[in-house]
């Protein structure tokens, strides 16, 4: 095998040439078999630096190239493009990392040069046996699925299709609208969350390129970026919106009082039910399991009153199969559990509320009608106390991470509380205030000057029911002193925590979730909002505890690379796909059982990749016993040659 | 027999024994990490020398094989935790051979510590860190290795 080899060795700066004598890499390089040229230079991906590389390929008749540089995630796609425009295939370019893994972890230039060595002739030894590739084209589906319905779900649905795509906008709740809908005021401008929200649920119902499936979660996704098969179950729908009047006649005889969740279980609600009047889609809701039982009909009542025929207890629930090009996850958040929080009482006294509580009694259409009353004896209460991390930035107990939203909307409760009742008094212990944003600083600053909102900064070890009212142990560090305070209600800024769909949806996407359970996106900085799995974005408070205008902007953001994706005719898969010996393979069926894509099935006998399905991750080749089956461009023969060079061979 | 513990007594009170490793480390994760050390500016010993293979799962036992064939102290498999695999489940594939080829070393009797897995994430460059200087720091005491290398 004669091959023409170019070798270029990258000073970088000196960040690499400090540590490692990039001449004599060059230099010995130059020795070996094959390499018709070697060079060094000072910014290797710099516009001389690329020139220099594709005067070579032109004037030596390379075949193939090293560039023993930084890391191939920085620039092996440079690299390949400059080899590309010298005219080579670009699959014959190979990166040698000797910055990240060698010069940058080494100070001493006597070992560090011959590693750099070893992991330069490793790379020659890799590409001289590189075959020339070229992308496979792979159609695409421009349609969209949008999972989780809250604002980021919804944003995400409107844009895509204001932009001319179709979308599936799966919710699994009754009605859109999240978290958000939940809301009474909005901080930084007190703008009503209904207000906001409602117009956008109404937009999402009418637009005629949306199919809303609510009460319906994903079951499963197979298949790829473009091209995604993907299975939406949805719950029978026992009342048929189309039909429903929203008449209220049925609620009035449903013997069955549950908890509503909607107004976080402060109020109840029948089986038969509407979520709030404004959900979408605009339909009475049956729940089953509530139900006294519908196999058989035990009771029977709301059909009976049913003026519209919109009840029908026979329909059966139902999967769709739908072909997607991309997903948004969009699957929000929870709060964290006060069933954790010991000394908060763990959920067990009525007067503690958590924040989501809290906004449903300041809301219009809230359980009180607005007017803040203590759920144990619906009496005004005058001492109120805000708790903020509760269960937020504490590695030893409960979560590490700061979940960015408490300090702003305790300010806006403690605003709330204070405009509301007159003669009460908001107390707000914090450890500090985080108030980055337009207009935040001011916001929070008002509440404490204007709305005499006192503020202590410090925790509370304890909060326990004494004398009809709630005894708070705390301590002001700023005094010094410990505080304690008769309260007459309690409201908890628990943590954001990634909602319990979250974790169901990231596992059916097969999508990462980061150490604290939220979607993981791809790179932190530079990605913020794809996953690592191709086609598939992330969206919202399911990526990470966020604020409305920061998902609104996620949402948008993930619909743009969306748009970015689904706008080219073909999509471009990687070539470096499993291929089979078929002289070798016996039909052991091995590979088909280990490959996690099912790109492998037997054909004649013979394993057969699929190279649209294959990924290239090799766990086909590392499971094949007789070496029959190879990833290309990283061959088993490949690997031995590299293990040679490493081992200075 | 006796002469091997001689080379080895000798290696370590000279000192200069620095084992020669191969770290396969997978490309997502492992390679990342490694990546970060080098981002963080960490140090470690210069001993490994990495080949980055698409996944854990790739590594077949031949590879770890001929490594100590073609003159290996030490033989390194990093690849993504489990359940984090970028591929969803090599990993899993690989734990399960490397456990294999624990049980065939140790048939074989090559030192089971010669060989290593380990789980690093693309945000634990420390990590890595640890790993190369650990593993290094637990060859240094075996001395050379000579069983599977080839007689050249
Ligand atoms: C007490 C409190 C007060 C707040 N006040 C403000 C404020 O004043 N101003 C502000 O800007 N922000 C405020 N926020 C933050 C705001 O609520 C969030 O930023 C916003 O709701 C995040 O929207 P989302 O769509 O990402 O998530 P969510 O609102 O949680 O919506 C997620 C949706 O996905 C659905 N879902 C989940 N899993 C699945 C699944 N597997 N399949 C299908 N559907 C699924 C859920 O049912 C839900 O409808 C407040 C938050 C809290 C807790």
């Amino acid at each position: 095998m004669t091959r023409r080899t170019g070798v270029f060795v990258c000073h970088c700066g000196t960040n690499i040439a400090a540590t490692v004598d990039v001449k004599k890499v060059a230099a010995e390089l130059g020795q070996d078999e094959g390499v018709v040229f070697s060079n060094d230079y000072v910014y290797m991906c710099s516009d001389p630096g690329q020139q220099s590389v594709i005067n070579a390929i032109k004037d030596h008749d390379l075949d193939s190239v090293v560039i023993s540089c930084c890391s191939p995630t920085l620039h092996e796609k440079t690299f390949r493009d400059t080899s590309a425009a010298g005219g080579m295939n670009p699959f014959q370019c190979e990166i040698a990392n000797i910055r990240e893994q060698c010069a940058w972890v080494h100070k001493d230039k006597a070992k560090a040069t011959p590693k750099a060595i070893k992991i330069t002739r490793a790379a020659v030894k890799r590409v001289r046996r590189n075959e020339s590739l070229t992308p496979i084209g792979v159609p695409v589906t421009r349609k969209v699925m949008v999972i989780g319905g809250g604002i980021a779900g919804i944003q995400s649905a409107l844009d895509l299709a204001n932009a001319g795509f179709e979308v599936v906008l799966v919710e699994k709740q009754a009605t859109i609208g999240g978290h958000m809908i939940q809301l009474s005021e909005t901080f930084p401008t007190l703008d009503c969350s209904q207000c906001i929200l409602s117009p956008k649920m109404v937009e999402v119902s009418k637009n005629p390129r949306i199919t809303l499936m609510t009460s319906s979660e994903v079951k499963s996704v197979s298949g790829f970026v473009g091209n995604f098969k993907v299975k939406v179950h949805s719950k029978a729908p026992f009342v048929d919106p189309e039909k429903c009047k929203l008449c209220d006649d049925c609620t009035p005889v449903c013997p069955v009082v549950v908890p509503n969740e909607y107004d976080l279980n402060l109020t109840g609600r029948r089986a038969i039910f509407i979520p709030y009047a404004q959900a979408i889609p605009a339909s009475y809701t049956l729940d089953e399991e509530a139900c006294l039982g519908l196999n058989p009909v035990v009771c029977g009542k709301c059909k009976e009153v049913c003026e519209a025929g919109a009840i029908d207890y026979d329909v059966k629930p139902k999967v769709t199969e739908y072909e997607i090009g991309a997903i948004v996850a969009a699957t929000g958040f929870d709060l964290y559990d006060k069933g954790y929080l010991a000394e908060y009482g763990r959920g067990k006294y009525p007067d503690v509320l958590d924040g989501l509580q809290f906004e449903r009694l300041c809301s219009a259409s809230g359980p009180t009608g607005g007017q803040v009353l203590r759920p144990s004896d619906q009496k005004e209460p005058k001492n109120v106390v805000f708790i903020q991390c509760s269960g937020s930035r504490d590695p030893e107990n409960h979560c590490a991470y700061c979940s960015k939203i408490c300090c702003m909307y305790t300010a806006k409760h403690a605003t709330l509380y204070q405009h509301k009742v007159h003669d009460g008094q908001a107390y707000v212990f914090y450890i500090d205030i985080r108030s980055g944003g337009k207009g935040y600083e001011e916001f929070v600053q008002r509440s404490m000057e204007r709305d005499e909102v006192i503020y202590l900064r410090g925790r509370v070890s304890k909060v326990y029911p004494s004398k009809g009212k709630l005894k708070v142990m705390g301590v002001d560090t700023l005094s010094g002193k410990n505080v304690e305070i008769d309260a007459d209600m309690v409201v908890l800024a628990q943590a954001m925590v990634p909602s319990k769909g979250t974790a169901e949806a990231a596992k059916t996407l097969k999508i990462g979730r980061d150490k604290d359970g939220f979607l993981a996106e791809a790179h932190p900085k530079l990605r913020p909002v794809e996953s690592v799995t191709g086609g598939i974005f992330l969206a919202g408070a399911a990526q990470g505890p966020k604020d409305i205008p920061e998902t609104v902007c996620q949402a948008s953001a993930a619909v743009s690379k969306v748009i970015q994706l689904l706008s080219k005719p073909e999509l471009e898969h990687s070539p470096t796909v499993a291929k089979v010996r078929d002289s070798h393979c016996t039909g052991c069926e091995m590979c088909v059982d280990a490959c996690p894509f099912e790109a492998i099935t037997l054909v004649n006998g013979k394993a057969h990749v699929n190279e649209v399905l294959c990924e290239g991750c090799g766990t086909c080749a590392g499971t094949c016993v007789r070496a029959a089956i190879d990833v290309k461009n990283v061959t088993q023969l490949q690997i031995h040659e590299m293990i040679s060079a490493c081992m200075g061979g | 027999m006796a002469e091997a513990v001689e080379v080895r007594k000798v290696a370590q009170e000279s000192g200069e024994f620095e084992p020669k490793i191969v770290a396969f480390l997978c490309k997502w994760c492992s390679s990342a990490g490694s990546d970060l050390a080098g981002v963080s500016r960490l140090q470690y010993p210069s001993n490994a020398v990495p080949i980055t293979v698409p996944c854990s799962g790739s590594v077949s036992p031949i590879y770890i094989l001929s490594a100590f064939n073609k003159g290996a102290d030490g033989v390194l498999v990093s690849g993504c935790h489990p359940g984090d695999c970028h591929y969803l489940k090599g990993n899993f594939f690989a734990r399960r051979r490397i456990y294999l080829v624990q049980k065939l070393l140790q048939f074989i009797g090559v030192e089971p510590n010669r060989f290593r897995m380990s789980w690093v994430s693309a945000a634990e460059g420390t990590k890595y860190a640890q790993v190369i200087a650990d593993f290094v720091k637990d060859l240094k005491p075996l001395g050379p290795h000579g069983k599977l290398g080839a007689k050249r």
